[in-house]
């Protein structure tokens, strides 16, 4: 083994080929890193409305703008993402949708689910806030 | 840990390119990873152009054709040619799997050929398994009992016997511990697909009689748990098997015994 340290390492995440299962995971561990950073911005945003109105203010400018709108957008998605595919994890943990098929399913309907939730909390917002 | 780049000694360069195509169709090229411990360089790529009327249907015809008929040098392991002696695993049009049962009308386009992704090369497509061996030898994949010997064999109800399918056909091709971006990260400590899957084998076979510590060895936040169902193991496996849901079964026994 005393060679071992001069062999090359062979390729990995640069020649596999990333197929819809993997990338569902990916994107799992991706949500859970953005939810984390997310709720330093919301920490943030609530410390901003304990402080006063002209801090708070500050915040609601940055969040209004269209790089903070689609922070929060992409943080929407991300909890519902991570919540699905969680989810998909438990039920794995079970042994349900523990097949090629099966997970492909269960991840889509996350996908699909984290879309579709996301979607819909927006609208509610936006009426909510009065925008047409 | 987790490096997502290749060490300054690994990272491929474009090779040399040969066409040995007979005039005509059917053409097709082979991009086939290449490192000789002799020449005290960097891995290539080498591009083989040939002619798919030349040999058999499959990539393992291919790779045996370019090194009888183009470069003898080319290095590979293969043995059985149909898919059960685990030698020539490696990684296929970015999958892991056997070339004796991969068909080449299956790929479009170039055909790309690298070893078993993130191990130590020893030569060409050849790869280093002595540490999945070592592992392979930790967990004691032996039948192992304590009470007296019977007369005969040890008996087995065939229902008992029906646990060891999806287990036992496992040829340890390693297709799937090299397909684990965890196992990739954690070569050392993560026993990877391939292993929990024998793991399991021994732990389902109703005649062994050594579960609990079987457990106890495998109860680790590493050797196991780091498992993250990523699932690359199912999907690769060139024998249609399930380390994932194997891997599942040693957490369900773990959970069980604590009652």
């Amino acid at each position: 083994m005393a060679q071992s340290s001069s062999r090359p390492l062979s390729p990995h995440l640069s020649i596999y080929k990333m197929h819809p299962g993997m990338i569902m995971s990916g994107l799992h561990r991706i949500t859970g890193f953005a939810l984390t950073v997310g709720l330093v911005l919301m920490t943030w945003w609530l410390v901003a409305a304990a402080t006063g109105p002209d801090s708070f203010a500050r915040v609601q400018w940055l969040l209004g703008t269209l790089i903070g709108k689609l922070a929060l957008l992409g943080w929407t998605f991300s909890l519902f993402y991570h919540f699905g595919t969680g989810l998909r994890h438990l039920c794995f943990d079970m042994g349900l949708f523990l097949s090629n098929e099966g997970a492909l399913r269960a991840g889509w309907t996350a996908a699909v689910f984290a879309l579709g939730a996301t979607g819909i909390t927006w609208v509610i917002g936006l009426i909510a806030l009065g925008v047409h | 840990m987790v490096e997502f780049t290749l060490p300054a000694n690994s990272t491929v360069r474009p090779g040399k390119k040969v066409s040995n195509a007979r005039d005509g169709k059917n053409k097709r090229v082979f991009k086939v990873y290449r490192w000789n411990p002799e020449d005290k360089q960097n891995p290539r790529l080498d591009e083989f152009e040939v002619s798919l009327d030349a040999f058999g249907p499959m990539v393992l015809d291919a790779l045996l054709h370019i090194k009888n008929d183009v470069d003898s040098t080319l290095t590979f392991r293969r043995s059985c040619r149909e898919g059960i002696c685990g030698s020539c695993a490696m990684n296929i049009d970015g999958l892991n799997t056997l070339a004796c049962t991969k068909p080449i009308e299956e790929i479009k386009g170039d055909v790309n050929i690298y070893p078993l992704p993130h191990m130590p090369v020893v030569k060409d497509l050849v790869p280093d398994l002595n540490l999945l061996y070592a592992q392979l030898a930790t967990i004691q994949p032996w039948l192992q009992t304590q009470s007296p010997n019977p007369p005969k064999e040890r008996l087995q109800s065939p229902e008992d016997r029906a646990k060891l399918d999806g287990l036992y056909e496992c040829i340890l091709c390693f297709c799937c511990a090299t397909s684990c971006p965890s196992y990739w990260w954690n070569p050392e400590r993560y026993l990877g697909p391939a292993i929990l899957l024998q793991a399991y084998r021994w732990l389902a076979d109703s005649r062994d009689e050594m579960k609990g510590e079987r457990l106890d060895a495998l109860e680790d936040p590493f050797r196991l748990y780091r498992c993250h169902q990523i699932m690359n193991c199912t999907h690769t496996c060139p024998k249609g098997l399930n380390p994932a849901a194997a891997i599942v079964e040693i957490k369900k026994m773990i959970v069980r015994r604590r009652g």
